[in-house]
């Protein structure tokens, strides 16, 4: 009998190692850790691009995790896109006209909203909205003004005409203007 | 002598195989709700194949995490990535390796016991004198295995993840000097629960299942001599093995 209890106990054993260790994994090593489940309060912005943002998102001023993206729609009669971010109720007191911008974490890395603190002694309350906002920077766009940017005289052809045959040609010299 | 009636061909062998392990685990599973009257049997099975596993799984699995480790920061250090150490190593774990290679392990350790053990009941005429005494083998002997197999594999993939993330910790932070905050933040943003986690788990349930099935149903059937029970032992590990790696392919793919 006491050798039937003991590994009883040990299989018992081994089963709630096995579960602590699942929900161990579960919680401490994905996105769920950093899924704050704190009273919160909502606030909305308009941008005219969010580029790759997502869901839960981290919104985040000065560095600093705060809340995150709660829902990413299409206002039907601006024709922009609305994102509602819910902001964690510690952080309340967010001059009302501070600045929404969307950033990306790195050079290719995922991309969050960064909000500018502005200088108002007005805090934004449940539901408020940011006036100043900031699209997604798009790699693309900024490639792509680098290169018409960088040989004025021959723009014109460079952006219309003979933009993907010659680029051997026209880039040398664009190269020279630089220093 | 039938044997001798004429030679066997080897794909209706194979699919005579087939066929016969599929209807065995019909009867398994309909002998499910009988052997719970054994539950003390199944529990004992669960002690025997899994807590006995535990050692070399967490070995096995604290060395794989360090060679990830080491292999994956030499190939994101070429592309300037070695942030993302613990995500990659993380996200291969739980998608792949800690399922795939503990059911491999689980396949040379219990399976291999579980095959000897019902053959040698075979060859001894145990698994006979039970249906004598009005005792169904399925029900007491292949069930409880079976279930055991089912409960501990996920168990013993989430060992093998722990120590795995814990070797590459060792070797990621400790040795190579990455930071151990970034480790932890990228791995914490790049791995979702059920999309990750959960996914290895429902794989290692599966691979649990598939290799206490053919284990049991080799035991099962050998042939009731020393020699039988050999080769049911080595064909235990042989399809295990292939059957584990071709099903993770096939899950993998529906599961993406």
């Amino acid at each position: 009998m006491t050798q039937r209890r003991s590994y009883q106990v040990g299989t018992g054993l081994f089963i709630l190692l096995g579960f602590t260790t699942l929900a161990y994994l579960a919680t401490q090593t994905t996105s769920i850790a950093n899924f704050s489940q704190g009273p919160s309060y909502m606030l909305k912005a308009h941008f005219t691009n969010i580029g790759q943002l997502k869901l839960r998102a981290p919104v985040k001023l000065a560095g600093v995790r705060i809340g995150s993206v709660e829902s990413i729609a299409l206002d039907p009669d601006r024709l922009d896109a609305i994102v509602q971010m819910s902001i964690d109720k510690h952080y309340g007191n967010i001059p009302e006209d501070s600045s929404a911008s969307i950033f990306t974490s790195g050079l290719l890395g995922d991309q969050y909203v960064g909000i500018q603190a502005g200088g108002s002694s007005d805090m934004f309350k449940d539901g408020g909205e940011f006036i100043l906002t900031q699209p997604s920077m798009q790699l693309e766009d900024l490639i792509g003004k680098f290169l018409v940017s960088g040989s004025p005289a021959q723009k014109p052809a460079d952006a219309s005409n003979n933009a993907s045959q010659d680029k051997p040609a026209t880039n040398p010299p664009a190269n020279d203007n630089k220093p | 002598m039938n044997q001798i009636r004429k030679p066997p061909s080897m794909i209706g062998d194979a699919l005579a195989q087939i066929g016969a392990c599929g209807l065995f685990l019909v009867q398994i599973v309909a002998a499910i709700p009988k052997s719970l009257r054994h539950v003390v049997e199944t529990i004992r099975q669960i002690w025997f194949v899994g807590a006995m596993s535990l050692v070399i799984i967490m070995t096995c699995g604290l060395f794989v995490g360090m060679v990830l480790g080491l292999q994956l920061y030499y190939v994101l250090s070429i592309f300037g990535g070695t942030a993302a150490l613990g995500t990659v190593v993380s996200l291969s774990l739980y998608r792949e390796l800690g399922p795939v290679v503990a059911a491999l392990l689980f396949a040379g350790r219990a399976g291999t016991s579980i095959t000897a053990e019902i053959g040698l009941m075979r060859a001894t005429d145990q698994l006979a004198a039970m249906e004598m005494m009005a005792v169904d083998p399925i029900a007491y002997v292949a069930a409880p295995r079976f279930l055991a197999g089912l409960v501990a594999m996920p168990l013993l993939a989430c060992a093998f993840n722990a120590m795995g993330i814990f070797g590459a910790h060792l070797v990621g932070v400790n040795w190579l000097g990455l930071d151990n905050g970034t480790f932890w933040s990228n791995m914490t943003s790049g791995v979702d629960v059920w999309k990750d986690v959960m996914n290895g788990v429902w794989k290692s349930i599966a691979f649990g299942g598939v290799v206490a099935l053919i284990a049991v149903f080799q035991g099962y059937t050998t042939a009731p001599t020393s020699e039988g029970v050999a080769y049911a032992t080595t064909r235990t590990v042989v399809f295990s093995s292939i059957v584990v790696l071709a099903l993770d392919f096939v899950m993998t793919a529906f599961l993406m």
